[in-house]
């Protein structure tokens, strides 16, 4: 089983770059003009997850961004999804 | 590296991906009924696509030595209008004998609608009635969980349901669990950005009991990559994962899942 080390060497360059991106994503969103919708809420209320003390991040992130309703919808608008629920 | 592509578009892709695929080991590629990007306008449009999956596209994959099957099935992106979807069905028992087809798929949901919901159970039904195997697939991003749970809830209703001939497809961190642990088989596509990357994979690969776990790509029209599951096999290598737990779950989970598919043989 590779140690910690061994996932860092094969994976940190990678991490880090994407959280560089996550944070140039939203000063990029913030320093343009119009209204954020409900996607940019829906990114930052996942991000505190990622230091949440759990075995089990990705899955939280996950489970933040999924519609949290039950019962079948009567009809389906748009074929496409958004990656957040709407509110 | 030895392999089975489980779940790939080949009808989207160039004879040159069939090359590519050939020169990385792939040993038989399967292909579930899709969505064409756009909504087709008459149900006699899909006899013709069932006609590629059937006969042509399993033509083009032997001219590089891929054996190649197909599953059947109206796609849940189509269903919502439920009585076009029940003129597409009535298509489909005509080309459930030949020769390649594996079962009924890719089923299943993609806004969770209640039409969608109801074909989805018509699917189910034509499957138990035929004794097929069935290839589920779940929605994308923020619908997945919730359609997940839907169809699970739903396919408790069929108590007549081999579950070990069931598998539900793009599973991620949050949908595995509740797949395996109700006793079905769980696909997890490789597929860029919206489903799971290769080290994502391998994390549930090490975290869960990987006995009716496979890997696909997916691979279809949109931006997608045909060699996704060897490419995963690889990032295995890079983990530490042995040649033979590599193999185990590339090549010998798919097979012993589609070798419970009459119509499945290995050239």
């Amino acid at each position: 089983m590779p140690t910690k080390k061994d996932i860092l060497d094969l994976h940190f360059m990678d991490a880090r770059c994407k959280l560089i991106d996550l944070a140039a994503f939203l000063d990029r969103v913030e320093r343009h003009p119009g209204e954020a919708d409900f996607r940019l809420e829906a990114l930052r209320q996942a991000i505190p997850l990622l230091l949440a003390d759990r075995p089990d991040r990705a899955r939280a992130v996950l489970e933040s961004l999924s519609d949290p309703s039950s019962e079948p919808a009567e009809k389906a608008s748009i074929q496409f999804a958004y990656g957040a629920p709407q509110a | 590296m030895k392999y089975i592509e489980p779940h790939a578009h080949m009808v989207s892709r160039t004879t040159d991906d069939y090359e590519k695929l050939a020169l990385a080991g792939c040993q038989a590629i399967c292909e579930p009924a899709f969505w064409a990007g756009f909504d087709r306008s008459s149900p006699e449009g899909f006899r013709d696509y069932y006609r590629q999956l059937t006969d042509y596209e399993p033509k083009r994959a032997a001219k590089f030595g891929i054996p190649h099957f197909c599953w059947l099935c109206i796609n849940p992106k189509e269903a919502e209008d439920a009585g076009f979807a029940r003129e597409v069905m009535a298509l489909i028992p005509e080309f459930l004998d030949q020769p390649t087809v594996l079962g009924i798929g890719e089923i299943g949901l993609n806004k969770n609608t209640r039409s969608e919901l109801a074909i989805f159970e018509e699917h189910v039904q034509l499957a138990l009635d035929r004794d097929l195997a069935i290839l589920i697939h779940t929605p994308h991003l923020e619908d997945k969980l919730k359609g997940t749970r839907l169809m699970l809830d739903s396919l408790a209703n069929f108590p007549g349901l081999d579950r070990d001939r069931v598998i539900i497809d793009h599973v991620e961190e949050h949908t595995v669990d509740l797949v395996l642990d109700a006793g079905f088989w769980a696909g997890m596509t490789l597929y860029p950005e919206s489903k799971c990357t290769p080290s994502r994979a391998i994390d549930i690969l090490e975290t869960h009991e990987g006995a009716r776990l496979w890997l696909n790509s997916a691979c279809d029209w949109g931006v997608s990559d045909p060699l996704a599951v060897v490419k995963c096999g690889f990032e295995m290598k890079k983990r530490q994962h042995s040649p033979g737990q590599i193999e185990q779950v590339l090549f010998e989970n798919p097979k012993r899942f589609l070798s419970q598919c009459p119509n499945f043989r290995l050239g």
